[in-house]
């Protein structure tokens, strides 16, 4: 994390809904709020881990600073500009600066183009370098990320899953950018396979000065690879803080639930440990009404929580907490 | 597991278990000569990364393997019983009622044209001969058992109006119909969220409890294994490398397999330090080489290593490891 601790991101009451097909008869158009009024901020040159379980928006909030998707509303600040409204045309500049990196490695690469062709195209888009200057940044592209020359013309199908991840990394960061998204990047790759690959991140972030946003579901991982981490619970930012005082002193009873379903490696601490497990599941987004999303699964519920939405608050420093009980 | 530990307390007892995948002329060997027992009323776990081989052993033992497959050797002895000097019609008695099995994937196990219930009503009146209503209303206890809320609705509907968790414990009401004495469980919380994960694996624990079943517990992740199983068997490439308690797998493990896979993921309970991955990847198995299929990604491999592969040196009446170095712990462990 640098000195200064510069924004890079900063995200303002961002909101993305996706209205629901419903009849032509019917009268009230139902919408999923995907993410709703989420504010937060990524610094230059940190990780931000993005956690939650399945369904909760955390991929969508992504996508939707990513401008992969248009926003509803709110703002969303790239290095000081709000890119929230811009069209595709003026996107341009920034989509060369936010790079993503994508879960699965066998259906993000083109199974009918080779290494080269697949590292190339970011560069042929955003850049204006020559077809030899471009296969220079490739190879040296590719032994960043621990491939080798006589890679360039081989076919995703001959590399093993990791690899195909790397040749994705290699893609991303082929056009020195600023920020990357990382939606759940090393989920699909075995055990010994994942820490080669997060070690490799680590490596490239102090290299080429970048920042990511690191979502994934793999709690321990995100823990171990961010430097701030902020829990979704149904389309909001339910708590912020630093990794290790989130893990150690975690607030919003979400977070200390979710917490406490992370298997630990370790049988004594394991079967000795005293589970708080949360019952029930995560509702429907579709229906919501006021109050804290949180409150039937809670079990330190009171009257307030279900008439008022907590709103993400200081607690002390970093750490932010949207609950009732704080 | 050791001769001198195997009693009449094992309910399963695998010997030199070989499993092939067939295609033309060429034969890749995915199950490479496994021993191992499950004692009566205890939850195994078996670890391994994709491709070690550790479905298609279960599903070898439970003959469900797919038609290029073949088992070319071994002999699975089921509660006294020689498997093989069964009958067809024998065996499919014993799947279904004494070995049961849940699958990763909780979408597409259901079939999605049958109620929930009908799934449970089915196989009641297969296996335990009940008529229509018995099966009925013990298709609505049985989703009640596995913590599914209001059960006598439940029962009428269909998968897709289940969760990915709900549909697991439909799965496990079905394993669980038959009262098995013994459930393999593939992976089975893999697909869930942590939260879900939890608590499953809780259910797991309380019903294997309350029945008394022996669990064969297949999983990727070590924090599950830790979690739930008694007894632990690392796989890779198709053969185990180490078999102990849970306890001597995770605070004295011998082969360095398992202690390059225990150091290679982060912990939530201890401080933050660089990962040490396990250098390389997996081998492919159509072009397994001789000696220990570890040996390439290997920190102390020696020579030797390349060229035989190592026998089983026990540790304790419960721990063994297939390594030449084992046992060498000065030298392991720099």
């Amino acid at each position: 994390m640098t000195e200064t601790q510069q924004k890079l991101i900063e995200v303002k009451n961002l909101k993305k809904y996706f209205p629901l097909k419903t009849s032509m008869f019917s009268k009230n158009k139902q919408v999923v709020k995907a993410v709703d009024d989420v504010s937060f901020h990524i610094y230059k040159g940190e990780t931000f881990g993005l956690v939650g379980e399945s369904g909760c928006g955390k991929s969508t909030l992504g996508r939707t600073l990513n401008r992969l998707y248009d926003p509803t509303g709110g703002e969303i600040l790239f290095d000081g500009k709000n890119i929230a409204n811009l069209t595709s045309k003026e996107l341009q500049p920034y989509r060369k600066r936010m790079q993503m990196i994508f879960q699965d490695p066998y259906s993000s690469l083109n199974p009918y183009m080779n290494v080269e062709e697949i590292i190339d195209e970011p560069l042929e888009i955003h850049t204006s370098l020559s077809k030899n200057e471009r296969r220079e940044v490739i190879i040296d592209m590719l032994e960043k990320v621990g491939l080798k020359k006589d890679d360039l013309e081989k076919f995703p199908h001959e590399f093993s899953g990791g690899q195909r991840q790397r040749i994705g990394i290699a893609r991303a960061l082929s056009i020195n950018p600023d920020f990357i998204l990382c939606d759940e990047a090393i989920s699909a790759l075995d055990v010994s396979i994942q820490a080669q690959v997060i070690n490799m991140l680590e490596d490239l972030q102090s290299e080429m000065n970048l920042t990511y946003l690191f979502v994934a579901h793999d709690l321990s991982m995100v823990r171990h690879i961010s430097d701030r981490i902020g829990v979704m619970y149904l389309g909001k930012i339910v708590e912020i803080s630093k990794s290790e005082e989130l893990y150690d002193k975690p607030l919003h009873p979400y977070t200390k639930a979710l917490l406490s379903a992370i298997p630990i490696p370790d049988p004594i601490k394991a079967q000795n440990s005293k589970r708080e497990i949360i019952t029930g599941e995560l509702p429907s987004p579709i229906e919501m009404d006021t109050g804290c999303r949180f409150r039937s699964r809670c079990p330190f519920a009171k009257p307030i929580c279900a008439e008022v939405d907590p709103q993400l608050r200081k607690v002390d420093g970093e750490h932010l907490v949207a609950c009732h009980l704080y | 597991m050791s001769d001198n530990v195997k009693d009449k307390n094992s309910l399963l007892d695998v010997k030199n278990l070989r499993t092939s995948f067939y295609n033309g002329n060429s034969k890749t060997e995915v199950v490479r000569g496994i021993d191992f027992t499950v004692q009566k009323g205890e939850i195994l776990g078996i670890v391994g990364e994709s491709g070690s081989g550790k479905s298609i052993l279960v599903k070898s033992i439970l003959g469900i393997i797919p038609s290029n497959a073949k088992v070319d050797a071994g002999e699975i002895i089921l509660d006294g019983k020689n498997f093989e000097s069964l009958s067809k019609k024998e065996k499919r008695a014993i799947r279904g009622r004494d070995i049961a099995m849940i699958f990763q994937d909780p979408m597409t196990a259901l079939n999605p044209l049958k109620k929930a219930g009908d799934h449970l009503v089915e196989l009641l009146i297969r296996v335990r001969g009940m008529n229509k209503k018995e099966a009925k209303l013990e298709a609505v206890e049985l989703l009640r058992m596995v913590g599914i809320p209001s059960p006598e609705t439940r029962v009428n509907q269909y998968p897709h109006e289940f969760s990915g968790g709900m549909r697991q414990r439909v799965l496990i009401a079905m394993a669980l119909a038959c009262n098995p004495k013994l459930l393999i469980a593939d992976e089975p919380t893999t697909a869930l969220d942590v939260t879900i994960q939890a608590q499953i694996l809780e259910l797991l624990k309380k019903l294997q409890q309350e029945n008394n079943m022996s669990v064969v517990f297949i999983t990727h992740d070590l924090g599950v294994v830790a979690t739930i199983c008694s007894r632990i068997l690392v796989m890779y490439a198709g053969m185990v490398m180490e078999e102990g308690l849970a306890h001597e797998i995770f605070y004295s493990p011998k082969h360095p397999y398992t202690k390059a896979l225990l150091n290679s993921i982060p912990r939530v309970d201890g401080e933050k330090t660089r990962l040490k991955p396990i250098k390389g990847t997996a081998p492919s198995l159509q072009s397994i080489k001789s000696g220990c299929p570890f040996a390439e990604r290997c920190e102390h491999a020696m020579e030797k290593c390349f060229m035989e592969v190592p026998e089983y040196k026990n540790f304790s009446a419960t721990q063994k490891s297939m390594c030449f170095l084992a046992g060498e712990e000065d030298r392991l462990d720099d």
